[in-house]
C-alpha cells in the first residue's frame, strides 16, 4: 500500500464507519456554498469610511497614503513619492491596462520599465486588485500584469488602489475574485499585503524593512 | 435566625483544616453575617483535586463520590477556596460517564457550589463588609477562582467595604504564583522563578499585606516572603473581610 | 541541550541559571502579552470569532477524510503535485526526491515547525542540498545549530549581542569593523546575506498555515516577506505541511486569520498573508515552474477520535507560550523537543510518546491561561491531565509519589482516621514551628523548604475546633 492509501484508511479509520456517503455529501455542500463566517463591522461603510479605516490602519503599520481624484495625476505623485524619498526616477511596472494606458510623460524625467522585478529596481508601481479596508490590506494577483516579484523585491512598492476596489472586509475580495476566477479557481498567487516588511525577531524590536520592501506607498484614485 | 435561612454546609479544604482554621472560622462569620444557617460535615476530606491532577482519576472518583454524599440536602456548599471550588464545580461532572445517575448528582452537588466570596456577592447579595482591617493591601487572583470560576471583582469590591484598607493593584496580579499544588515540590525551580516573578510585583506595589483568595497560593507566597525577611503578611480574603486582624498572619506567629 | 525530551529537570537547571536566557525572557516575555491584550481590546467580534475558528477546525477534523481528497484534486487540477508521508522518513525522502530532480544545490527556506519536525536541514546537509533558513529567527539560529525555542520567534532565548558575535563568526567576508552594535544593523546585514541566497537558491521550501480545500491553496503568513522571496524565486516551490492544516474555504480561512496575527503578535494581520495555488501560470513572468505539496502524518492521525483530538485545532500561533508563567521561567530550549511551552506539553507525547516526554505534562500548574487566551479554545490543561492520566496507568510516575499519592488517598476516604492524622500533624508541625510560625525545614518536604518556609498550623485543625465550640 502506498504512503497515501494507508493514511487515507487510518484516518476512515478513526471517523464514525458508514458515514462516509454523507460526509462527502455535506462536505461538497459546504465547500459550493463558502459562506460566510462573522465578518466583523470595522470596515462595512461607506467609500469615505473606508478609505479612513484603510488609511489609518496602514499607516499604523509604516505605510504610506494617499488619494487623488483623478487617475491621471498618478504618474505625478509617483515621481513626488520618488523625489521625496530621495530615490531614482526609475519604476518597473507590469502590463497593467490602466498602469499601462497612464499618463507618465507627466511625471517629468520618470523612467518606466516594464516586466518582473530585477535585482537592481529599487521601486514598483502596481495596480492593486483590491483593498480591504478592516486590516488596511492590498490584494495582489499574480500575472503579467502585475507580477508578484514587483512587491517584494524593491525597496519601495507603490501601489494603486482604485476606490471602487476598495472593499470592507476580505470575504467581499473573495465574491470579486470568485467573479473573475471561476468557483474554486485562483490565480497562482494572491499576496495579501499590510504595509511594508519587518520583523521583530530579536529581542521583539520592530526593524523594517526584513526581506522586503523598506516603504509601501498607496495612492487611492476616487471615482475611477 | 429566621427559620428560611439558607443552609449552608461549609467546605472547610484540607488545607484550611489542617494548617489554618482562623480561615474556616472566619468564614462562618462572614455566612452568618449575610444570613446563613452553617453547618460543617462531619465526613468531609478532601475535595480529591491532588489525585485528579496526578491523573489518578480512581481515587480522584472515590474521593469526589465522599464529598457528594456528605454533602448531600444541603442548600448551598460554598469553600473558602476557588481551587476546591472549580474541583467540585468543574470537574466533579468529568469524572462520571455522561448521562449516569452518579453525574446527574454531581452535577447537582457543582450547581450548588460555590467559593465563598463570591457566594457572598452573588448569591446573597452582599454587597459590604462591617469589618476594619488595617492595611494597605494588595490582591492576587488565584488562577482556579479567577478563570474556572470567573471571581474577580467580587473580592475588590468587598474589600473596598473594609474600614482601614485601602488596596493597591499589583501588575500581573492574574498570573500564577507558582504553587499549583504537587507542581511546587516536583518542580521547585521553576516554582520559585516564578514566586520571585510574583513577589517582586507584590513588593513593588508598597503594600504590607497580600491578600489572596486560596491558602495553597497564600502559603507559597507568605512562606517565600518570611523566607526573604519582607514585611509583607499574608492573610486570606476571608480573615480580613471578617475583620480578623488578632490572629497572626500566615507563616507569623503572634 | 538534551533533545530527548526525558531530560528535563537538567534542561530546567540550565535555563534557570542562564542570566542571557533570564534577561531575554523578562524583557521580551511581557511584550506579547500587552500586544495581544490591544488586539483584542480592538475588536469587538474576536471571542466569537475564535468560537467560529474553533468549529470550522472541528468539522475539518470530523471530515478529514474528504477534506484531504477534495485539496489534493484541486492542487493536481491547478498543475501542483501531492506527496503523502506517513513518517519523517517519507517526508525527508519526497523533499530530497524533488531536490535532487532538479539537481538542486542551494534551497532557501521559509519559516516551518514541521521542517524541524522531520529533521530536514540535517538530511538536506548530509546529501549534499545546502539548506538556507530565511526567517531572521530561524537564520540566527541555524548559525548557532539550535532549535528555534518559541514557535513564531525562534530566537526569542537571545540577546542582540549574541546575535552579534554569531553573525561576525559566519559573515567572514564583511569588514570586520563594521558596528552592529544596533539591531537594524544586524537586521540590514542579514537582508544583504539573504538576499544573495533567495537569488541563487534552486528551490524554496516553506510550511503553510493553512490548505483550502475549496481551491487547493496554501497560505503562508510572514512579515519579513521573506517567504514569498522563498517561494517566487527559486525554480521549484515545495510546501511542507501536516494532515490537520486544511480549512474549507477563503472565508474559513479569514476567519482563523483574524485570530491569528493578534493572538501572536498582536498584529490585526500579519504584513504579508500569500495564497498559491500551483505552479507558474502561462504567460507568468514569475513563480516556480513546480508546485510540490508533502502532506505529514508523523502520528497525528492516531490523535484523531480521541480525547487528545482537539490540539489539532492549534494553528501554531505561540500565545499560550507568551501567557505561561512556566514558558517564561524556562524558556522553549527546556521542553527537549520541536514544540515548546503549553502547547508543546500537549503535542509532544503525541508525537513522540508519552514515555519520551514524562515531565512535559507534569510541568505545569494548570492555571489556564494558556486556555484563556487560545483562539482555538483548546482545552490544554485538561489535556495535560488526560497525559497525566496516561502516565499513571502506565506507572510512568516516581514511584516514591505514586505511593504517597496512594497513601494519602487511602487516608483521605477514611474521614475518622483522617481527622486524626491531620490532628496529630498539626499539633507535631505547630510545636516544630517553635512559635514562629514557620518551619524552615522539614522532613521529605525539601522541594518546599529549599526555597520557602512552610508556614506552621495554628495547632489544632478546623474540625477539632468546631467540636469544642459546639460543645
Amino acid at each position: 500500500m502506498s504512503a497515501r492509501e494507508t493514511m487515507f484508511t487510518r484516518i476512515r479509520a478513526r471517523l464514525p464507519a458508514g458515514t462516509a456517503a454523507q460526509r462527502a455529501a455535506a462536505v461538497d455542500e459546504r465547500l459550493a456554498r463558502h459562506a460566510r463566517n462573522l465578518v466583523p463591522a470595522r470596515g462595512a461603510g461607506d467609500e469615505a469610511h473606508r478609505i479612513g479605516v484603510f488609511t489609518a490602519m496602514m499607516e499604523a503599520v509604516g505605510g504610506t497614503v494617499e488619494t487623488l481624484d483623478d487617475v491621471n495625476d498618478v504618474p505625478h505623485a509617483v515621481a513626488a513619492y520618488l523625489r521625496r524619498g530621495n530615490l531614482p526616477a526609475h519604476v518597473r511596472r507590469g502590463v497593467d491596462p490602466l498602469l499601462a494606458r497612464l499618463p507618465w510623460h507627466r511625471g517629468g524625467a520618470i523612467e518606466v520599465a516594464e516586466g518582473r522585478a530585477e535585482e537592481s529596481d529599487r521601486a514598483s508601481v502596481t495596480r492593486a486588485f483590491a483593498g480591504v479596508a478592516e486590516s488596511g490590506t492590498i490584494i495582489q494577483i499574480s500575472g503579467p500584469e502585475n507580477p508578484t516579484t514587483l512587491n517584494f523585491l524593491p525597496e519601495a512598492h507603490i501601489v494603486l488602489l482604485e476606490a471602487s476596489q476598495l472593499f470592507g472586509s476580505y470575504e467581499e475580495v473573495w465574491t470579486k475574485l470568485r467573479a473573475a476566477m471561476g468557483e474554486g479557481n485562483m490565480p497562482r498567487t494572491v499576496n495579501m499585503i499590510s504595509g511594508p516588511s519587518r520583523t521583530a525577531d530579536i529581542e521583539q524590536t520592530i526593524v523594517r524593512p526584513a526581506h522586503g520592501p523598506k516603504n509601501m506607498h498607496v495612492i487611492i484614485v476616487r471615482g475611477s | 435566625m429566621p427559620p428560611d435561612a439558607p443552609r449552608v454546609a461549609l467546605f472547610v479544604t484540607c488545607l484550611v483544616d489542617l494548617f489554618r482554621p482562623s480561615v474556616g472560622f472566619a468564614a462562618v462569620k462572614l455566612l452568618e453575617d449575610a444570613g446563613c444557617r452553617v453547618e460543617v460535615p462531619e465526613a468531609q476530606t478532601c475535595c480529591g483535586q491532588p489525585a485528579y491532577n496526578s491523573g489518578d482519576k480512581a481515587d480522584a472518583r472515590a474521593l469526589a463520590r465522599q464529598v457528594i454524599a456528605a454533602f448531600k440536602g444541603y442548600d448551598y456548599v460554598v469553600a473558602p477556596s476557588g481551587s476546591c471550588g472549580g474541583m467540585i464545580i468543574k470537574h466533579y461532572p468529568e469524572l462520571f460517564e455522561t448521562g449516569t445517575a452518579e453525574q446527574a448528582a454531581a452535577q447537582e452537588l457543582a450547581a450548588r457550589t460555590h467559593e465563598l466570596v463570591s457566594f457572598l456577592t452573588r448569591v446573597m447579595g452582599v454587597g459590604k463588609v462591617e469589618a476594619q482591617f488595617p492595611a494597605r493591601a494588595t490582591y492576587h487572583d488565584s488562577c482556579s477562582g479567577l478563570r474556572e470560576l470567573g471571581v474577580r471583582d467580587e473580592p475588590r469590591q468587598l474589600l473596598a467595604s473594609v474600614a482601614g484598607l485601602s488596596l493597591r493593584e499589583m501588575t500581573d496580579s492574574e498570573v500564577c504564583c507558582g504553587f499549583g499544588g504537587t507542581f511546587c515540590v516536583k518542580y521547585p525551580g521553576i516554582s520559585d522563578k516564578m514566586l520571585e516573578k510574583k513577589l517582586k510585583h507584590v513588593q513593588a506595589t508598597g503594600a504590607d499585606t497580600l491578600i489572596a483568595g486560596d491558602l495553597g497560593c497564600l502559603m507559597n507566597m507568605a512562606g517565600k516572603l518570611k523566607r526573604q525577611g519582607s514585611f509583607v503578611k499574608a492573610r486570606h480574603v476571608a480573615e480580613v473581610l471578617a475583620g480578623d486582624y488578632l490572629t497572626p498572619p500566615i507563616a507569623e506567629a503572634e | 541541550m538534551d533533545m530527548s525530551g526525558a531530560a528535563f529537570p537538567d534542561n530546567v537547571s540550565r535555563a534557570l541559571a542562564d542570566g542571557k536566557l533570564q534577561y531575554a525572557m523578562t524583557e521580551t516575555g511581557p511584550r506579547f502579552i500587552q500586544k495581544r491584550a490591544k488586539a483584542r481590546e480592538a475588536l469587538p467580534e474576536f471571542d466569537q470569532l475564535r468560537d467560529q475558528a474553533r468549529d470550522i477546525k472541528d468539522h475539518v477534523l470530523a471530515n478529514l477524510d474528504v477534506y484531504l481528497e477534495r485539496y489534493e484534486a484541486r492542487v493536481r487540477a491547478s498543475g501542483g503535485q501531492v506527496h503523502w508521508a506517513e513518517t519523517p522518513d517519507q517526508a525527508r525522502a519526497a523533499i530530497l526526491g524533488i531536490c535532487r530532480k532538479v539537481k538542486a544545490r542551494l534551497v532557501t527556506k521559509g519559516k516551518s515547525m514541521i521542517s524541524e519536525e522531520i529533521d530536514l536541514n540535517q538530511h538536506l546537509a548530509e546529501n549534499g542540498v545546502t539548506p538556507v533558513e530565511t526567517d531572521l529567527g530561524e537564520y540566527i539560529i541555524q548559525l548557532r545549530n539550535e532549535r528555534p525555542s518559541h514557535i513564531i520567534a525562534p530566537a526569542v532565548h537571545l540577546t542582540r549581542d549574541q546575535v552579534e558575535a554569531d553573525f561576525r563568526k559566519a559573515h567572514t567576508h564583511l569588514d570586520p569593523n563594521r558596528d552592529l552594535t544596533e539591531i537594524p544593523s544586524l537586521v540590514e546585514e542579514a537582508r544583504a546575506v539573504l538576499r544573495q541566497k533567495y537569488l541563487a537558491a534552486d528551490v524554496g521550501v516553506t510550511g503553510a498555515n493553512f490548505l483550502i480545500a475549496e481551491t487547493g491553496t496554501s497560505i503562508i503568513v510572514t512579515n519579513e516577506g521573506n517567504g514569498d522571496l522563498t517561494q517566487n524565486l527559486p525554480r521549484v516551490h515545495i510546501v511542507l505541511a501536516s494532515i490537520e492544516k486544511i480549512v474549507p474555504t477563503l472565508e474559513d480561512a479569514s476567519t482563523i486569520l483574524r485570530v491569528l496575527a493578534r493572538s501572536a503578535t498582536g498584529q490585526d494581520f500579519s504584513n504579508y498573508t500569500t495564497l498559491s495555488t500551483g505552479p507558474r501560470r502561462a504567460g507568468d513572468l514569475d513563480g516556480p515552474d513546480e508546485y510540490h505539496v508533502v502532506i505529514l502524518d508523523n502520528g497525528r492521525v492516531n490523535v484523531l477520535g480521541t480525547e487528545f483530538q482537539d490540539m489539532l485545532r492549534c494553528i501554531r500561533c505561540g500565545a499560550c507560550l507568551n501567557h505561561c508563567p512556566v514558558y517564561n521561567a524556562i524558556g522553549g530550549h527546556a521542553y527537549g523537543w520541536v514544540y515548546p511551552g503549553p502547547i508543546g506539553a500537549v503535542v509532544t507525547p503525541a508525537l513522540i510518546g508519552i514515555e519520551n516526554a514524562p515531565h512535559l505534562p507534569n510541568a505545569s500548574t494548570f492555571c489556564g491561561r494558556c486556555e484563556e487566551v487560545c483562539p482555538m479554545r483548546i482545552p490544554i490543561p485538561r489535556m495535560l491531565r488526560h497525559w497525566r492520566e496516561k502516565e499513571f496507568e502506565r506507572h510512568l510516575q516516581p514511584a516514591a509519589m505514586r505511593w504517597g499519592l496512594g497513601l494519602w488517598a487511602w487516608v483521605a476516604r477514611r474521614p475518622a482516621l483522617y481527622r486524626r492524622a491531620t490532628a496529630l500533624a498539626a499539633r507535631i508541625l505547630a510545636n516544630q514551628g517553635h512559635g514562629a510560625g514557620r518551619l524552615a525545614s522539614v522532613p521529605f518536604a525539601s522541594g518546599w523548604t529549599q526555597n520557602r518556609d512552610l508556614p506552621a498550623p495554628q495547632g489544632k485543625t478546623f474540625h477539632q475546633l468546631w467540636k469544642e465550640r459546639r460543645r
